[in-house]
């Protein structure tokens, strides 16, 4: 008896110590990361930065505006375009059975497998030959794509955790199917859709080789949609790859910049998803 | 007697495999008829026909006729939707709506069908009350449905179901999640609501269909057995099979 518990003991002391030091090591590269770019990024950082375009080659100072609002513009258009149809695509597969559904879930998967790249190629075909010019919008629909299959899926899965329960309560108050789903069932998983596109937004915000030759980039201030635009993911490609002091210094605090944009936008839509009635929590 | 409802020879099936055969039975306005039997006899099966509830689970099929004062509800040109509003439903799980705060819960029906409400606060009141639960709530009524307990949650979802004003409620085993002391409460109120309301409940309880019922159906295998007043039922049961159950012997 008291040999079996004793050997118990140290099994689940073995056991816990290896996903404690498992979880350490997955941690490690993060933290590294996160720390790189910190350091290597406030280095560069300065309020001029945020206010100044580029300068030219030998000239010390300028920042990247142009960029930082080409990233917003380009993740915002992308959300305008998988936001919508990936949420909409995950209810559909998510509530209506059926082939159709099947095929549609299985495209997702497939999609989400695709490289960036790929899908440049294709809005570069479908997009910027058709309107003759590189420029934002196709960029935006190129950062769209890439995020519709991941909220399709995340937005497929959370519905399914709704329980049928309240389907059920919904419709027995003789409320009409579309409603129920609307107002219930995607209002109940809406904290979790969030987090799911936020993940979505999180990997776009990123993304270099689908926009290299769909919003191409551009030196110069651009909001306009019909036009070659920013970003900073280019920006930080372009001068990391550049054999300048000046510009590793600007790319790591591009870098440092995308990082933060991403993290405050996920934190945003955190405490917005998280209220509930009286801050109840269920 | 009135009859509220009817159904006249309802058979229904799971995909291949029957689940009602041929039920006719009445069920009489402004009283509580309890619908008993073991398990797998049909009897949520039945009462979720009475507001087409059945026909959502995939593979579901129903045949025969259900009247509502009269008239077919499985008619053709019948919406169901429009069924279900006028035949409310408890499920046997408290289901309040999780994203609503209480008061939202009892204003629920109204504003998901997209009516409004002239006196919202009047209504929540009035609606709680009925139910018994305004006291225990009346000053949390901003905070999460979820948040009470189960007992309280039950009457939250009755009390959701009856701001519609339907005109019969179907509760499905209503007790069956809760504790004795919260059942009592809840069998308590299906009892005042049935001076108003018309009620089919399930239950697999048969001291609580004695208690709260005016008329009881016995359900066995799909078929209706014996339907009778309560107290004939429990005192001298015309069939052998319905004798077997509430003696024990079987269920």
């Amino acid at each position: 008896m008291a040999s079996s518990y004793l050997r118990r003991k140290w099994v689940d002391r073995l056991a816990r110590g290896a996903c404690v030091g498992a979880t350490l090591l997955a941690v490690v590269p993060l933290i590294s990361v996160l720390l790189y770019v910190g350091k290597s990024g406030l280095e560069g950082l300065s309020l001029e930065f945020f206010t100044h375009l580029p300068v030219p080659l030998g000239e010390t100072g300028g920042g990247m505006r142009h960029a930082i609002a080409g990233t917003m513009i380009l993740v915002g258009l992308a959300c305008a375009v998988g936001i919508p149809f990936g949420v909409m695509a995950g209810v559909y597969v998510s509530e209506f059975e059926g082939p159709l559904a099947r095929a549609v879930r299985f495209s997702a998967d497939v999609l989400s497998g695709v490289p960036s790249i790929t899908v440049g190629i294709f809005v570069y075909t479908l997009v910027v030959l058709t309107m003759g010019r590189f420029s934002a919008l196709a960029g935006g629909i190129a950062l769209g794509i890439l995020m519709l299959p991941t909220i399709t899926r995340t937005t497929e899965e959370l519905l399914k955790l709704v329980p049928s329960s309240l389907r059920e309560a919904g419709l027995a108050l003789g409320v009409p199917r579309w409603r129920v789903t609307l107002r219930v069932v995607l209002v109940t998983a809406a904290p979790g859709i969030a987090t799911g596109v936020m993940l979505a937004v999180a990997r776009v915000a990123g993304e270099t080789a689908p926009l290299l030759f769909t919003a191409l980039g551009n030196r110069f201030w651009s909001t306009d949609l019909d036009k070659p635009i920013a970003a900073l993911s280019v920006q930080i490609y372009t001068y990391a790859t550049s054999p300048y002091d000046e510009w590793h210094q600007q790319a790591s605090a591009a870098a440092l910049v995308l990082v933060a944009m991403v993290l405050i936008l996920n934190l945003a839509a955190r405490l917005l998803f998280a209220r509930r009635p009286g801050g109840g929590r269920s | 007697m009135s009859e509220k409802m009817k159904a006249e020879a309802l058979r229904c099936w799971f995909g291949k495999s029957p689940a009602l055969k041929g039920v006719s039975m009445p069920v009489v306005a402004e009283k509580v008829t309890a619908i008993i039997g073991p398990s797998g006899c049909g009897k949520s099966t039945f009462i979720r026909c009475l507001n087409r509830m059945h026909e959502l689970v995939p593979g579901a099929r129903v045949e025969g006729r259900v009247l509502l004062d009269g008239a077919d509800i499985y008619g053709n040109g019948v919406d169901p939707v429009r069924v279900r509003r006028r035949v409310g439903m408890v499920f046997q799980k408290p289901n309040p709506f999780p994203t609503m705060s209480i008061r939202d819960n009892v204003l629920a029906g109204p504003r998901l069908n997209g009516l409004s409400v002239p006196d919202a606060e009047e209504l929540v009141e009035r609606t709680l009350r009925r139910v018994a639960l305004w006291d225990e709530v009346k000053d949390v009524l901003g905070r999460s449905g979820t948040s009470l307990s189960g007992g309280q949650q039950q009457r939250l979802c009755i009390a959701r179901a009856i701001a519609l004003e339907p005109e019969v409620v179907l509760m499905d085993e209503p007790c069956s999640a809760l504790d004795p002391i919260a059942t009592a409460k809840v069998e308590e109120l299906i009892h005042e609501l049935g001076e108003r309301y018309t009620i089919v409940i399930v239950t697999h309880n048969m001291q609580q269909a004695a208690r709260v019922s005016h008329y009881t159906a016995f359900f066995y295998l799909g078929e209706l057995v014996e339907y009778t007043d309560t107290n004939s039922l429990f005192t001298k049961p015309s069939d052998s099979r319905t004798e077997d159950y509430i003696t024990g012997r079987f269920g």
